[in-house]
């Protein structure tokens, strides 16, 4: 795999935190133009994994490429929202200001707001559906458009990558609706990379092309195909799980809905399950006994 | 007559004519321009427990100067300064700091206590620095606010948007390249000082009602960063001088009036509020 053809390759990464693995051994690539979930239980490394590809976090082990760049140094063609679009609740700024942050926060100096990056703004939150928002404080809006707020802010420079953490948590199911709605689009119509942090696929299935799948330490990539099986889904919630399919041909993941309460979870210990998953990168077939 | 005595002062245009007052007023328009500005950052980047609590950390240098026989804002500065870059070191994670900051603040201010009770001369001025004494403010003070008040903008000029922007989101900022660390740093810093050089106008007890309340209130009226910043120094600086000259008039100490009046424009603000989202 050339390093130009994907848009992130991981080569035997690790992260540590202090003396703790949190995973390693990451060896995948993730192609351009696809949409990604990072999945796994909670604590499993999601957000790090993120932060590792922002190089926020430094490495253990092995590289890490993103566009084509060694981990951070192409983050002006990333956008990145947080999870902590929920912490700008009692901000005063307007979403257009916001979204402006977006264009011009890292300026030091003195420069006045020019013509073309009020355009740009206006142009992201027409995009995003909040331009009749351009006003309004971030203070007086839903959880629902303070995130289309900071997807805005995030899109205003025109990245060629949008990482999103948990953008789906805590919003009600119109909102997340509104949300996979406009990550479609933008994967469609601007061709932009996407990969999402997110410990519920089912809202995401109609759109996801991919997911990493961080289990017992190691993460791994693989096509949805593979993802969807109720074995490994079974195996990386640590929880019974189910892959649906509906006469229409929508998936659903379910937890068991009659699970019995005394039979004991089909759960590999961890020494067993990190020799089943050593080597197998991406192979999706790592459960098979 | 009682004690108590509430009478106008009809002498009180002589009063304002005097000198003192003179430098008071110029020292009250050093003192919104710096506070105004920074309360806006200091509420944006939820920091004003912080803020508040350099002021108790500087009061034990301030009494700690008059005991060594230093200028009192110069212990007050170096104290604060120190606290500031303490915090700032430490991160914007501001709830996880609550009780570390509220400790220090409270031995720092028995600590300023302790200070004081060691020689009569800073004893005697331990209530002008818990409660400010802007009549006593001299001409070296103000060429020293006015110095200080030019670089402050300047600075601000420079780091305006990355401040702004890591008091946003400082992870998004962060993955942008602002230099989170530098701009915590910067901002405690620069706190530090309009602290120092406005506890002699109301002293580190009423501080908050000084530089935090009048930009609360702009907050409230004014949705862009730069006009917060406007109406939260012309808020400060009628509170200041509307203190100054009914202190004049009537026989109450300035600092009173000065946070009676700053606590009334938040109060009216906040009501107004609450009537339009009814």
């Amino acid at each position: 795999m050339s390093m130009n053809s994907e848009c992130i390759v991981f080569q035997d990464a690790a992260v540590k935190r202090g003396d703790h693995v949190i995973w390693q051994h990451g060896t995948f690539s993730i192609p351009y133009g696809s949409v990604t979930a990072i999945v796994g239980t909670n604590g499993a490394g999601k957000t790090t994994m993120m932060k590792a590809e922002l190089g926020l976090l430094p490495l253990a082990a092995g590289s890490l490429h993103v566009l084509g760049k060694p981990a951070g140094e192409a983050n002006h063609r990333i956008g990145y929202v947080p999870q902590s679009y929920v912490a700008n609740v009692d901000s005063n700024l307007t979403a257009e200001q916001s979204v402006l942050l977006g264009l011009t926060g890292t300026r030091f100096g003195i420069h006045p707001v020019t013509r073309a990056q009020r355009a740009k703004v206006r142009e992201a939150m027409e995009f995003i559906g909040i331009a009749d928002k351009a006003k309004y404080r971030l203070s007086e809006l839903s959880g629902g458009l303070r995130q289309r707020v900071a997807i805005a802010q995030a899109l205003v420079c025109d990245p060629k990558l949008l990482m999103l953490d948990e953008p789906l948590a805590n919003l009600d199911l119109a909102s997340q609706r509104a949300t996979v709605h406009v990550l479609a689009r933008l994967n469609k119509e601007l061709g932009m990379t996407i990969q999402v942090v997110a410990h519920d696929l089912n809202m995401l299935l109609p759109i996801l092309t991919g997911a990493v799948y961080l289990l017992d330490g190691h993460p791994h990539y693989a096509d949805m195909g593979k993802v969807l099986d109720s074995d490994l889904l079974t195996h990386l919630y640590g929880t019974q799980v189910q892959v649906v399919t509906t006469p229409q041909g929508d998936m659903f993941v379910t937890p068991t809905p009659d699970e019995p309460e005394n039979q004991p979870l089909d759960m590999h210990s961890a020494k067993e399950v990190a020799e089943l998953h050593h080597h197998t990168h991406g192979t999706g077939n790592a459960h098979t006994r | 007559m009682n004690a108590i005595d509430f009478s106008f002062d009809p002498e009180w245009m002589s009063t304002l004519s005097a000198p003192f007052m003179m430098n008071a007023f110029v020292a009250g328009l050093c003192i919104a321009l710096a506070a105004g500005v920074m309360g806006y950052f200091t509420i944006a980047r939820r920091s004003t427990f912080a803020a508040h609590a350099l002021a108790h950390i500087g009061l034990p240098g301030a009494t700690g100067a008059v005991l060594l026989g230093l200028p009192v804002s110069l212990g007050m500065g170096v104290f604060a300064l120190g606290g500031a870059l303490v915090i700032g070191a430490l991160g914007k994670r501001v709830s996880e700091r609550e009780i570390a900051t509220g400790t220090v603040l409270a031995f720092a201010t028995g600590l300023g206590l302790f200070f004081a009770r060691l020689s009569s001369s800073a004893s005697q001025q331990m209530q002008s620095i818990l409660f400010g004494s802007i009549l006593t403010i001299t001409d070296g003070q103000i060429i020293g606010f006015a110095i200080f008040d030019a670089l402050l903008l300047i600075l601000l000029a420079i780091i305006y948007r990355p401040l702004l922007f890591s008091s946003l989101d400082e992870q998004v900022a962060q993955a942008k390249g602002v230099p989170i660390g530098l701009m915590n740093v910067a901002f405690m810093a620069i706190m530090a000082g309009v602290i120092t050089i406005a506890v002699p106008a109301v002293g580190t007890l009423l501080i908050f009602a000084l530089v935090i309340t009048p930009a609360a209130a702009a907050n409230i009226l004014a949705g862009s960063p730069l006009k917060a910043m406007i109406i939260a120094s012309a808020l400060c600086l009628i509170s200041i001088w509307a203190g100054l000259v009914l202190s004049a008039m009537f026989p109450a100490p300035p600092s009173f009036i000065i946070v009676t009046i700053s606590t009334l424009f938040w109060a009216i603000a906040k009501g107004v509020e609450a009537l339009k989202s009814r």
